[in-house]
């Protein structure tokens, strides 16, 4: 594999891509390289790696926000907040235990692919926590949009473009995150023997509640319900929840095992080391039983929730069919959400969709956006979208 | 004469406006399009009332198929729309044209389903903020983002504006709490982004929608996400009588681990015109602040402690703890009437720069030189958890020069938010207000950026045109059109 372009500055960036440009030279962007397995494989492209534009340049924990450069390691980023008590609410998944990957993450690659994690059920996805950030866009041209501040709305918002499009539309250079203060403690109220429609009523119930309810997962037969705040008031919730769902039978977790316990559940470590592919549905909650039973019974897949059920992984066997992803695609027609295939082989990512195929006008309105930001195609071409 | 300058009509436009009025009372029912001048005269303008220009037509459609069908109709024949919801933009988000068509979501007043197990409710976006919460609150949910004018504004606005309130800084604004939308685009087409799911399957086109001023697309419903009300909620009150001890407090309790639904900032002059309105019993000190926190009884108890304990060696005037109902009503009363009890006295102006929480001392001596040297007067209220300051600069709008006397200051104060590391505009919006500051906040790079998503969307750029861009940044799209 050839070396990756390795510029240490937005200008020299720019200069990579203006060049690129000119000579329509695709360019495929790596972070720390955890997630390049994900999306449609890009082809003969010159690797561009922001492992040059590292570094937290700004950290301010009283006004809860944190400026990094795109290829700072998110471990540092984390190390960094845990000394002031702070965290990353979004609870940035790593995918490296599911993909199988190596590498370190940086934090350009979960804002560029909008990474959450469990929390993301009642703290918000990781484009809620983006205050600004800086871009390189497919003309060589630096882009900045937000800014630093907790409100902004000062023109359009093309974080919120910028955040999940997989470098598409621009290489991101620097993220603002809004920071929030660590939970004092953290228990989890944890349901056996349940199926899967029996799981998502409990977590309908207790979501309706005031508890603040921070984590509604189903792994392996067992509903998962994470409770964190103050010192006083998670024995409190738990409490009142316990009384409210009626399941005087629910254990409690807490501790170094809980941390584990969501880290797994956030990783979705029940499919590592496994073969077949995985995919992530994205659906209104009620509707995950229906959805499950349908993949269970005619794909034969192995299902996890999280996100109170609005979230469905689903592994296949290594023998589904490679037609696995319309079928599932059709399951979620009538009912709304949509399947992005994230674990599979190259052969495979290349002839399926990998993201789901959107309405015509929708998809003339992405394609219209790609075509402005990188008129020449060059910035991971086709990973989303051909 | 004002300061802010709107680009010359279209005479060509306003000659066929016959013809104009004729296309759309052929395609849509009689009483929703409003053409007599007098009648326009009620949509001249929105909140920042010192701009007014009635529209050639008013269109008040009951479906989104109408919206679509007045909307092709305005682009077809190469029309300006503007877009409004209550028409309670302070920014002037929605001031019309003389030759533009106001497509309004006055009739679009449905809820259409509320989904209490998946916790959202879906309303045509002519439903006011407030109506929102209304509708779900006997069944224990609410709405989040609570702006002012809640009352009166619509759930369109708030999602062109990206509105937020007092309560963000737990909540968020109206883009944390948007989970789609149904939409019609220039052409008329009729698109959806979004529902009961909680993230985009590709480019996050809802997350550019929300916050984009009517220049996208016109938004006739919307699904929001409603939460459990909380057990409880009581203030504290904390005076004191050294602005900078106030925000080293403001820190403090953020640092702290605890997370207030609200932190509400006023300044002397403020606390001295809303003590003689309203009577809440201010102590009359540099800078007042109400932390607000929920939960049950005992976790409520917790946090105030907290918060005292953290505010008490830092010597404050006042500390007022609410034990009861009536007494968060009392230490609520001031801060709420404080726009109302400006308005006694005074025009104001109200600016909404938003700077990072460590600048807020800075921002406000700044503030104070700069009232100096303009001559004029300011009082500060404002969000201070989250540095979303709204200082309200005085004036008398029948004196000649002093509106623009005012403007001038303002300028110059929202100059001082973004040098500082903040940005022009918080929760209101730019609208024509802001729109020749943005070359103090961005690049011509940046805003080509932006004004590139407007030429994928509207590429003709007849919806809400010569607003939230700089003039001459959008003059060639602009004439580009016909």
């Amino acid at each position: 594999m050839t070396a990756p372009l390795t510029p240490d500055s937005e200008d020299a960036l720019c200069d990579v891509v203006r060049a690129a440009a000119a000579a329509a030279t695709p360019l495929r962007i790596v972070g720390g390289g955890t997630r390049s397995g994900i999306g449609r494989p890009v082809a003969a492209a010159t690797p561009v790696s922001t492992a040059g534009l590292s570094g937290v340049t700004l950290y301010e924990p009283g006004a809860m926000t944190l400026i990094a450069k795109a290829g700072t390691p998110l471990a540092e980023i984390e190390a960094l907040l845990a000394t002031e008590r702070q965290y990353l609410a979004f609870e940035p998944m790593d995918h490296r235990p599911l993909l199988g990957s190596n590498g370190t993450p940086t934090v350009g690659g979960v804002v560029s692919a909008n990474v959450s994690g469990p929390r993301r059920l009642r703290a918000g996805a990781c484009r809620d926590f983006l205050l600004g950030l800086r871009f390189v866009d497919g003309h060589g041209r630096l882009v900045k949009n937000g800014g630093r501040v907790m409100k902004n709305v000062t023109g359009l918002d093309l974080g919120k473009l910028l955040c999940g499009a997989y470098g598409t539309l621009g290489i991101v250079t620097e993220v603002a995150l809004k920071t929030l203060p660590r939970p004092e403690r953290a228990a989890t109220l944890v349901f056996d023997g349940l199926t899967d429609a029996q799981a998502v009523a409990l977590f309908c119930k207790a979501l309706g509640t005031p508890f603040e309810v921070s984590g509604a997962a189903f792994v392996d037969g067992r509903a998962l319900l994470r409770i964190e705040g103050l010192t006083d008031q998670v024995g409190y919730r738990i409490d009142r929840l316990t009384q409210l769902l009626e399941r005087p039978d629910r254990t409690v977790i807490k501790g170094a095992d809980h941390t584990r316990l969501w880290d797994d559940v956030r990783d979705v470590r029940t499919f590592a080391d496994s073969t077949g592919s995985v995919w992530r549905l994205s659906v209104k909650a009620t509707d995950a039983p229906a959805i499950t039973s349908a993949l269970q019974q005619s794909l034969g897949a192995q299902t996890v929730l999280d996100w109170g059920g609005g979230l469905i992984w689903a592994r296949l066997p290594q023998d589904a069919p490679a037609a696995a992803g319309a079928h599932i695609r059709q399951i979620l027609a009538p009912l709304g959400g949509h399947a992005t295939l994230i674990r599979a082989g190259a052969d495979l990512r290349a002839e399926t969709d990998v993201f789901q195929p959107e309405p015509a006008p929708l998809a003339g309105l992405s394609a219209g956006l790609r075509a402005r930001f990188d008129p020449q195609n060059i910035l991971n071409p086709g990973l989303m979208a051909v | 004469m004002s300061t802010i300058v709107m680009p010359v009509p279209d005479a060509e436009v306003i000659e066929r406006k016959d013809q104009i009025v004729a296309a759309l009372c052929a395609a849509l029912p009689a009483e929703t399009v409003i053409s007599d001048a007098f009648e326009t005269r009620a949509y001249e303008c929105d909140a920042l009332t010192a701009y007014r220009c009635p529209p050639l037509a008013v269109v008040l459609p009951r479906t989104t198929e109408e919206v679509a069908i007045a909307l092709k109709i305005c682009h077809d024949m190469g029309v300006n729309v503007v877009p409004r919801g209550a028409g309670t933009s302070l920014a002037g988000g929605s001031l019309p044209t003389a030759d533009s068509v106001i497509i309004g979501t006055a009739r679009l007043r449905d809820t259409l389903e509320i989904d209490y197990d998946n916790r959202f409710i879906r309303v045509q976006t002519g439903v006011t903020n407030l109506s929102v919460t209304g509708t779900v609150e006997e069944d224990g949910f609410f709405y989040a983002p609570d702006p002012s004018s809640q009352l009166a504004c619509a759930i369109a606005g708030n999602i062109a504006m990206n509105s937020g309130g007092a309560h963000c800084l737990k909540y968020g604004v109206t883009t944390n709490n948007l989970l789609g939308v149904r939409m019609v685009l220039v052409t008329g087409e009729i698109v959806t982004l979004g529902g009961a799911h909680m993230d985009a399957p590709g480019l996050d086109l809802l997350g550019v929608i929300c916050g984009s001023e009517g220049q996208l697309a016109i938004v006739t419903e919307a699904t929001l996400r409603i939460l459990p009300k909380p057990e409880g909620a009581r203030p504290v009150m904390i005076g004191f009588d050294d602005a900078e001890v106030a925000g080293d407090c403001v820190a403090r309790i953020i640092k702290s681990g605890v997370l207030p639904v609200a932190i509400e900032y006023m300044d002397r002059p403020c606390i001295r015109v809303v003590e003689n309105y309203a009577k809440a019993g201010y102590p009359l000190c540099e800078a007042l602040l109400i932390v607000e926190v929920e939960g049950s009884e005992a976790e409520i108890a917790d946090q105030l402690d907290r918060i005292t304990a953290l505010a008490e060696p830092l010597g404050p005037v006042e500390i007022r703890v609410s034990k009861s109902a009536e007494e968060s009503a009392a230490i609520w009363k001031g801060r709420k009437s404080a726009f109302g009890a400006m308005g006694q006295i005074n025009d104001y102006m109200c600016l909404d720069g938003t700077v990072p929480v460590s600048a807020l001392q800075f921002t406000l001596k700044r503030i104070g030189e700069l009232a100096i040297e303009h001559q004029m007067e300011v009082a500060n209220v404002f969000h201070a958890g989250d540095g979303n300051m709204h200082p309200l600069i005085l004036f008398d709008a029948n004196k000649p020069g002093d509106l623009e006397r005012a403007e001038a200051f303002g300028a110059a104060i929202l100059g001082v938010c973004v040098d500082v590391g903040g940005c022009l505009t918080g929760e209101h919006g730019v609208g024509i207000e802001k729109r020749d500051l943005m070359i103090r906040q961005f690049s011509p790079d940046d805003l080509e950026a932006q004004m590139q998503v407007k030429d994928v969307f509207d590429p003709h750029w007849i919806l809400n045109p010569a607003k939230v861009f700089p003039l001459a940044a959008s003059a060639a799209r602009r004439q580009r059109q016909h």
